[in-house]
């Protein structure tokens, strides 16, 4: 898809959070929702990612990670949930097996998607979660 | 003639990419990482590339430091390094590196040491392949745009 054909979606004012340890990720997946127009911030686990809600910011997606030290991406989401957050929570992992991919989900997620993260990728969350039409 | 010059790094530039995709050191998330680069990042691909040899070179770092310690037993340790490594190198398409480090892996989830020992000598050694690749890609494209703007000068 080229860049002229990609949706921008800046108009929508759709917020995003970044959560990955891995800095990598972390600058990828930052423009990769950038290059879209959507406005994110990053935190680098799981713990920062509850605390970031626990001071009021709020964010209709959050890319949750599964791997994370001191609080991993499934106990992320789980303490999520319980909070009454209702963002939209897709979880980005390299870890795909069936086992893992189920446990990811009953934790609260609303889509899963294996890692590397690409534009096509994104887009396809974006659209499962009713953030964007495909034309 | 300044013109040439440009042309002719560019076409070095396609060449060495080309045969870094034909060895498969390179895929196609490379290229993602190319087209995510814009006017807001100019150096985007440079940026994430040096983050990437950064976070890579401590966790190689930590593997040896884990692996010839005597009295060594934590595998769940070095599945966690292997998985960051795994990851950032499937994210900026270092297909050969993501590959050994999974064999890598495979190793360490059957708490084989030798295995272990042989596959991060494997990933060392296709981690600085790439590295040096990465580091002639740069040059490359540094002296392309300095031919360039001696094409345009202010």
């Amino acid at each position: 898809m080229t860049r002229e054909e990609l949706p921008n979606l800046a108009e929508s004012k759709l917020t995003a959070l970044v959560v990955d340890d891995n800095f990598v990720n972390q600058s990828i997946h930052q423009k990769l929702l950038a290059r879209l127009g959507i406005q994110n911030d990053v935190v680098c686990n799981g713990k920062e990612a509850v605390d970031a809600h626990c001071s009021g910011r709020n964010y209709d997606l959050i890319l949750m990670d599964m791997d994370m030290p001191i609080m991993n991406g499934i106990q992320a989401t789980k303490r999520l949930r319980e909070m009454g957050i209702e963002s939209k929570i897709a979880g980005v992992t390299t870890r795909a097996n069936e086992g893992e991919k189920k446990e990811f989900m009953e934790a609260g997620l609303n889509d899963f998607q294996e890692k590397p993260l690409t534009i096509s990728k994104l887009l396809s969350i974006l659209h499962k979660l009713d953030f964007y039409v495909q034309t | 003639m300044l013109g040439l010059g440009v042309d002719r790094l560019q076409a070095d530039i396609n060449r060495l990419l080309a045969s870094l995709f034909h060895q498969g050191v390179l895929d196609e998330h490379f290229l993602q990482l190319q087209q995510l680069q814009d006017e807001t990042s100019p150096n985007f691909v440079y940026d994430v590339i040096n983050i990437y040899f950064d976070e890579s070179e401590k966790l190689l770092r930590n593997l040896r430091l884990l692996l010839v310690d005597r009295e060594f037993s934590d595998y769940k340790k070095i599945g966690l390094h292997l998985n960051q490594l795994v990851g950032s190198s499937s994210s900026i398409g270092a297909r050969r590196v993501r590959n050994v480090c999974v064999a890598f892996r495979s190793a360490s989830e059957l708490s084989n040491r030798p295995g272990c020992m042989r596959g991060l000598e494997v990933v060392e050694h296709e981690y600085h392949y790439l590295k040096n690749m990465m580091h002639e890609l740069f040059q490359l494209e540094q002296q392309r745009l300095l031919a360039a703007g001696v094409r345009y000068p202010v």
